[in-house]
């Protein structure tokens, strides 16, 4: 067991910093001038403001679900998690039903003579990015309060505090631990989010280094230029994945978000408010969902075949990489938790440091002198996928792992329970539950991610979530949703599937 | 016949040296105040911590290089001592093979087992379905599935109340008897030391001292066990 975790996490140091040695190797042809500057400018920008809006707007959001309770809190909650395993193109997409040119918002603009609002540039990528992540800082935030012992809530009650007092006492220090994690972590996110700044960004004002590095692949067919971009990326995104990973220690997708309410909500102007704040943030992440189901239903008539042939490619990337990371996640954590060597969580966190396209990119250097790298762009895409999203099962697993040793450990040893029968015995059944999930967010992460495959596929080796971005770039929007709609479909039942398949399969 | 060669123990400020035989088919009571290191001594014998230096030997052979399970023992830890999403039968069954592929005569003994110890026709219950009593019980008769010939409790029925204690302690007694095995007993109560072993080792101040006849020793305490006593005794 503790061999193969070795060499497993071995593996995954090797497909993290081989790549990355590619991209540096490679890095010439920087000019950080002109329109290089621009793009990291740019990328900057936008992940700061995002992060700012996503998380100012997140903090009302997150106090009125903290003091309220009203039917359908628990399912809002739910939904504030969704977000997580969305395709990005699909939110994009919704995104654009709204707002774009010939969206609900701008034909009403229209209706009553304003000028229309463009959903492209800056604005577009802030609006998708607040759009995603919102729901992500609310969690985050949520947790923050929930954590608060209800003691102190009342104490405060009892000592007489008027919310004025309430925020200066208790819910501001607690902010202040949390909002750093939770604006590195959007930061983190934002400065990496390649397929936002694919389908909404673009032009020199608006164009982030993941973009320009895909340009210099596609494009210019200039890798050393791609290389050199990607090291600056990579040392971005490993800053801020840095940042985000010692400043925050929830993840923000844990259970745990009900107790009964704490002490007495205020009524009067601060209830309107609440109510206000919820109905907006609501409408907010809902409305765009809702549209793309009206506009993609009538599109699933005229989906063509290829939807059919993608969806199944893009089922078979997930299911694979959803197995190979969760069984690469389980080993590693259960190693760490029986003492193995400390370099084996860096292993499995690691990932978080490079960005799926960097990896991208690091994979073409490498493949490309001995094969055409369009050949291999679905094993690549399936291994992309498995890495990036081990960090987060391996994060998920870790304290469950550990709780599993410290409670059995012992008593298996005893027993001489081991191998495979201590998996089958023990590890199986008692991680059930956590396994399921894992499994599936694995599954739908993989599912919707667009990516790597952009860099590599040509014609016809495409997922589903790049044939979404085809047939939008070919403006043949009904058919776009439609296959939108299908995808976020797959999205969530995988996740589903998986998720009620370890509760089904828990003890507990 | 297990013997402590010269055993030393130490883990941060803790030390704990211990050079002591115990006679075949022995009760053995081991008491001194918290901290002194009564269940490290048991965790270094059952193959849980690594000594740093001396040895542990069995009938003469060196247990070291043996994993827990391959040990010549049995070990009841304070709680978790069964696997709450395994039925009772499957508990025990793995007592006799751990992959848990049992021939239809080794079900046979499982459900012997069973009856042995007063849980006649519960095999098929959960650990959450049980008393506190229940589950120990289930616990010894996995102990005399195994049959090894020593046997540690660290403890397992310090959160029953005494009587239900008493009558547990008779138990092992009997699953002892039944197989001749050595019992290496942690304990805080000396009225469990007097009625259940004849030898008591005192661990206290670094050292385990080595077994003394346990009713001499309480009827004349040394120091260290007055201390641990306190002075109403």
């Amino acid at each position: 067991m503790a061999g193969g975790a070795v060499a497993l996490g071995a593996g995954a140091l090797a497909l993290v910093l081989l790549p990355l040695g590619a991209v540096a190797f490679h890095a010439g042809g920087l000019s950080l001038s002109g329109p290089d500057l621009a793009a990291l400018r740019f990328t900057l920008t936008q992940a700061a403001l995002s992060a700012l809006i996503s998380v100012t707007l997140a903090v009302p959001v997150a106090r009125a679900l903290a003091r309220r309770r009203f039917p359908g809190r628990g399912l809002l909650i739910t939904l504030m998690g969704a977000p997580f395993l969305l395709p990005v193109i699909v939110a994009v997409l919704a995104l654009v039903t709204v707002f774009g040119r010939a969206g609900w918002l701008n034909s009403l603009g229209a209706a009553v003579g304003l000028p229309p609002v463009p959903v492209y540039g800056l604005h577009g990528v802030l609006l998708a990015h607040v759009f995603l992540n919102l729901p992500l800082a609310v969690r985050m935030i949520l947790q923050g309060w929930l954590a608060v012992p209800s003691e102190r809530f009342r104490l405060a009650e009892s000592l007489g505090f008027c919310p004025a007092d309430i925020f200066r006492h208790i819910e501001r220090p607690m902010l202040r631990e949390v909002l750093p994690g939770a604006l590195a972590t959007v930061f983190a996110i934002c400065l990496t989010s390649f397929a936002v700044a694919l389908t909404l960004g673009g032009g020199p004002a608006a164009t982030t280094l993941e973009l320009a590095i895909y340009q210099a692949v596609r494009f210019e067919f200039d890798l050393s230029h791609a290389a050199g971009l990607a090291l600056i990326q990579t040392g971005l995104g490993a800053a801020a994945a840095l940042a985000a990973w010692h400043l925050t220690r929830e993840s923000g997708f844990g259970a745990g978000m009900d107790r009964p309410l704490a002490t007495r909500a205020p009524g009067g102007w601060r209830r309107a408010g609440d109510v206000l704040v919820l109905v907006l943030a609501g409408g907010f992440l809902l409305l765009p969902l809702a549209a793309l189901v009206t506009r993609g239903l009538p599109g699933l008539a005229d989906l063509p075949w290829s939807v059919a042939e993608a969806a199944l490619r893009s089922i078979t990337v997930a299911l694979l990489s959803a197995l190979i990371a969760v069984s690469a996640g389980l080993s590693l954590a259960l190693a760490v938790a029986r003492g193995g060597p400390r370099w084996l969580e860096l292993a499995a966190v690691l990932p978080l440091a490079a960005s799926g396209l960097v990896l991208g990119t690091g994979l073409f250097l490498l493949i490309q002198p001995v094969l055409p790298p369009p050949r291999l762009a679905l094993p690549v895409t399936l291994l992309v996928n498995t890495l990036m999203t081990l960090p987060f099962v391996f994060r998920l697993l870790l304290p469950e792992a550990r709780a599993l040793e410290a409670g059995y450990g012992r008593l298996a040893a005893s027993l001489g329970l081991r191998g495979f029968a201590r998996l089958r015995l023990l590890v199986l059944p008692r991680l059930a539950r956590p396994l399921g999930f894992c499994a599936g967010l694995a599954a739908a992460l993989s599912m919707g991610d667009l990516g790597v495959i952009a860099l590599f596929a040509t014609g016809r080796e495409v997922t589903l979530p790049l044939l979404v971005q085809q047939l939008m770039g070919s403006y043949r929007t009904g058919a776009a949703a439609g296959a939108a709609l299908v995808l976020v479909s797959l999205s969530f039942a995988l996740f589903w599937i998986f998720d009620a398949g370890g509760r089904r399969a828990s003890p507990r | 016949m297990l013997r402590l060669d010269e055993l030393l123990l130490t883990q941060g400020d803790f030390r704990l040296a211990a050079d002591w035989q115990v006679p075949p088919g022995a009760r053995i009571a081991l008491i001194g105040p918290s901290g002194a290191g009564k269940s490290s001594l048991l965790a270094a014998i059952a193959g849980f911590y690594a000594p740093a230096s001396g040895r542990v030997l069995w009938d003469g052979r060196d247990l070291t290089p043996l994993t827990p399970g391959e040990r010549p023992l049995s070990i009841l830890f304070q709680d978790q001592n069964l696997f709450p999403h395994l039925t009772l039968a499957e508990n025990l069954g793995l007592g006799l093979r751990p992959a848990l592929r049992l021939t239809p005569g080794e079900r046979a003994r499982v459900t012997e087992a069973l009856d042995r110890v007063g849980l006649t026709g519960m095999g098929a219950r959960r650990p959450a379905q049980l008393s506190g009593g229940q589950v120990s019980r289930a616990a010894l008769a996995r102990v005399l599935l195994r049959a090894r010939p020593l046997l540690l409790l660290d403890e397992p029925f310090a959160a029953l109340g005494p009587a239900l204690k008493q009558e547990m302690l008779a138990l092992v007694a009997e699953v002892a008897g039944d197989t001749g095995a050595t019992v290496l007993m942690v304990t805080h109560d000396p009225r469990d030391a007097l009625e259940f072993a004849a030898l008591t080792v005192i661990v206290a101040g670094g050292l385990a001292a080595a077994p003394q006849p346990t009713a001499a020793l309480f009827a004349d305490p040394p120091a260290v066990l007055r201390d641990y006593l306190g002075h109403r005794q």
